[in-house]
């Protein structure tokens, strides 16, 4: 597949660690900020690649993972109403509530349907005008865009059947936030390629400056990402503290005028909160208060949702890249992919569900 | 968050009158697999174009010579070692 | 699928769609069941009108026993239906006992409702795939629920089989520095599927793999290929077939990436759908533990069967290990899990 394969091939992969290593003379550790760099970093073993004084710490790239109990707990109960039909992406059925997940909801009656795109969520307002129909508009700028497209085309085709209940979050807030906690150990982050797409990087140049951290943005294939570590290893040696393309066949500094535009006109910049860090000022979009009547939020009272989270869960502090899963007293024990406590679980670029893949076996000799 | 991937556009349906901008449709091919895409965030992608597809929305429209610079780039990489070891 | 001639003797005026009577025991149930699946499945020395099919076989004989419930949405799907799913589906299962399969029961459960058109069509479609394996569908039962307690029709057959292998086959035979062979590409019956019930658009069409692999199987034992174990890919693909054999032989599996097939345009549905293909279903594929030195052979025979004729080898059995499966990549390696609970797409 043109544009994929190219960025796959082995050897190009391998050249790039071997130059990598060649020029690292110091302990680095870089987090990679995004659920789909995970993903890849996991799928192709990439960070098995790297010299060992260079560490890739999984940042809370994962929209899934920071989505607020409460929010889940709201879902729920909305979409247990029978006259809901509630449509989220596949990613969150199994993200756990207080209680139960969207899942079980759904075993338990709940009219519970995965989408792949919001649009589809509006093709089914379309076609069941006597049934409310709810997103899950769950996602980073990325998705924004398209969540507001839904939105619009829903008030273009007069639908009042059609309502979004948001949890969006932004990127740059959050990587502030990891490089103001005391805590934080990160020298430079892989800022995501497809966020990027959409917003552009100069808001990343602001941060860069501020905490002295180089940020390089990449893509996804292999290629992409151990590039993306040599560019920003390269800076560190060097000292440097600058935003850097890798990925520059879809991102551009400007990003795309057309796309912040839509987000800009249905939503605004709010506080949210994010699941084990917190409230993060500034850090999440709600829809514009012309826009209010497609709130699934201010649509459905369903009354006070008493929020129970795991008290043994340390999802947040793992979020931020301060403590690794396996310093959590229930990692692979009473948490597991099956039956997980908190979203860094359940969510397949999670970093603990990733951790729980390498976790030590008999036959294996690597240590995490 | 980010799970998006190329495909190229095959065919393009402008939205009809009365309809939103926002109705800008059209076919991209993905590896041999053809889907409807929404168009309307990449005015300036036409058909023959590759386009980053995210949740159904073209988001990007790719660039070709950029794509080559990032492949140039490797064998930059290589050329300024072996000027590093020459110049020792 | 065969070309359905409208040429049925029931009254499909009179019932145009599966009335609860059909269930009840009567006249009207056995119309069905003469009319209908007898006149497919064919009396032959066998009557299918009564409960039990007897079957005369030699005392002594190694027989394989098999069940399976087949429930999928929708009954029709590129490359296959509900019908071929129930024939192969347990045809398969003996052949990955190393067994020739014989007979066949097929238990219905209709939706009250379903048009008898599309009854005639699953029941065609049964008679071809029993027809072109060879094995006979010798008795039945059928029963009618209300409205909405079934989604059409759920169908489970039972197959028995004669042993055509000398040895035990099954996954305590595997043996450290075995071969892996997988016989053709991954994940088409999972997207076919998937993308039905989407309704999905997808022009270069995607077709289930739905086949029977009887004759692959036959073909290495008459060839006296030393035949480890066997285990045709279902739901949980490629992935949680081996973990499965990996985690009860208590032995290591490690798979080339690079090595598992997959075509273009199914890796790209795939990707668009967020899932693995390493993971989705299939229904017309399996992989073969033989021993190393035979592994050249057992491909060469493999490839003459039109189901197996892409068969690879995939990897091998490590020397030390206790029961995981690792795939290589281009970083090095990673465990492969069985999937968690059910495929879910993903955007993230």
């Amino acid at each position: 597949m043109k544009y994929v394969e190219e960025y796959r091939r082995p050897e190009d992969v391998r050249r790039v660690a071997e130059r990598l290593a060649s020029i690292t003379t110091r302990s680095w550790k870089i987090m990679e900020v995004c659920g789909g760099q995970t993903h890849a970093i996991i799928r192709f073993g990439l960070d098995q690649m790297l010299p060992p004084s260079v560490s890739l710490i999984h940042g809370p790239g994962c929209p899934v993972c920071v989505t607020p109990v409460e929010l889940v707990d709201r879902a729920i109960a909305i979409a247990a109403r029978p006259e809901v039909i509630f449509c989220s992406f596949g990613d969150m059925l199994r993200v756990p509530g207080s209680g139960r997940d969207l899942m079980s909801a759904r075993a338990a009656g709940a009219d519970v349907r995965v989408v792949f795109s919001p649009a589809d969520a509006v093709d089914i307002a379309r076609r069941n005008p006597d049934r409310e129909v709810v997103f899950f508009a769950v996602g980073f700028e990325t998705t924004a865009p398209a969540n507001a497209a839904a939105v619009e085309l829903a008030r273009a085709a007069g639908l009042t059947n059609f309502s979004i209940l948001v949890s969006h979050v932004l990127v740059p807030p959050a990587l502030r936030a990891i490089m103001s906690s005391p805590d934080s150990a990160v020298h430079g982050f892989l800022a995501a390629g497809h966020v990027c797409t959409v917003t552009g990087y100069t808001e990343y140049e602001n941060i860069a400056a501020e905490y002295g951290v180089p940020i390089v943005v990449t893509g996804f294939e292999p290629l992409d990402i151990l590039q993306g570590v040599y560019m920003c290893v390269k800076q560190l040696e060097a000292g440097t503290c600058n935003v850097l393309n890798e990925y520059a066949r879809s991102v551009k500094r400007e990003g795309n005028r057309a796309a912040m535009a839509l987000v800009d006109r249905v939503f605004e910049v709010v506080d949210r909160k994010w699941r084990g860090i917190g409230l993060i000022p500034a850090s999440g979009l709600g829809l514009r208060p012309e826009y209010s009547s497609f709130d699934a939020q201010l649509r459905f009272d369903v009354g006070d949702i008493h929020v129970a989270e795991s008290s043994i869960c340390i999802s947040g502090l793992v979020l931020q890249g301060v403590k690794r899963p396996t310093e959590c007293p229930a990692f692979g024990t009473e948490c597991t992919p099956e039956h997980p406590l908190g979203a860094t679980m359940v969510s397949s670029e999670g970093a603990c569900a990733a951790y729980y893949r390498y976790r030590p076996r008999p036959s294996n000799e690597r240590t995490l | 968050m980010c799970l998006a991937i190329p495909g190229r556009v095959m065919s393009i349906r402008e939205p009809e009158h009365g309809q939103s901008e926002l109705e800008r449709t059209g076919v991209a091919d993905f590896g041999g697999v053809q889907k409807e895409v929404n168009l309307s965030l990449v005015p300036e992608a036409g058909v023959g174009d590759y386009v980053i597809v995210h949740v159904g929305f073209a988001i990007s429209r790719l660039d070709e010579e950029e794509a080559r610079q990032t492949l140039q780039y490797l064998r930059e990489m290589e050329e300024a070692s072996e000027g590093l070891v020459a110049a020792e | 699928m065969s070309d359905f001639t409208l040429t049925c003797p029931l009254p499909l005026q009179r019932y145009p769609d599966v009335v609860m009577a059909h269930g009840g025991g009567g006249r009207l149930m056995r119309d069905l069941i003469e009319g209908v699946f007898v006149r497919a499945f064919g009396p032959g020395e066998h009557s299918a009108l009564h409960d039990a099919a007897e079957l005369a076989r030699g005392i002594g004989e190694r027989l394989a026993f098999t069940t399976d419930a087949y429930v999928v949405r929708p009954l029709f799907f590129p490359g296959g239906s509900i019908g071929e799913l129930a024939v192969n589906g347990t045809v398969n299962d003996l052949a990955m006992a190393g067994a020739e399969p014989l007979w066949l029961s097929a238990a219905f459960v209709l939706e009250e409702g379903l048009p008898m058109a599309t009854l005639l069509r699953v029941v065609e479609t049964m008679r071809d795939a029993a027809h072109a394996t060879g094995v006979r569908i010798v008795t039945g039962d059928t029963k009618v629920v209300e409205r909405g307690r079934c989604d059409g029709m759920y169908i489970t057959t039972s197959g028995i089989g004669r042993v055509v292998y000398p040895h035990r086959i099954g996954p305590d035979a595997v043996r450290p520095g075995d071969a892996v062979l997988l016989s053709g590409d991954l994940a088409r019956h999972g997207i076919a599927v998937m993308a039905a019930r989407e309704g999905f658009e997808f022009s270069g069409q995607i077709e289930s793999d739905c086949a029977p692999l009887a004759e692959p199987v036959l073909r290495m034992a008459e060839a006296g290929v030393d035949v480890r174990c066997m285990r045709d890919l279902t739901r949980g693909g490629l992935a949680s077939a081996l973990v499965e054999i990996a985690e009860t032989a208590r032995c290591t599996i490690a798979i080339d990436d690079e090595a598992i097939p997959v075509a273009p345009n199914v890796l790209s549905a795939c990707e668009l759908m967020g899932f693995d293909p390493l993971h989705v279903a299939n229904e017309g594929r399996f992989v073969a533990f033989v021993p190393e030195e035979q592994a050249d052979a057992a491909l060469a025979i493999l490839r003459q069967s039109a189901v197996s004729a892409n068969a690879v080898r995939i990897g091998s059995v490590r020397e030390t290990g206790t029961g995981e499966v690792i795939l290589r990549t281009i970083g090095g390696e990673r465990p492969v899990d069985t999937l968690s609970g059910e495929l879910l797409p993903r955007i993230c």
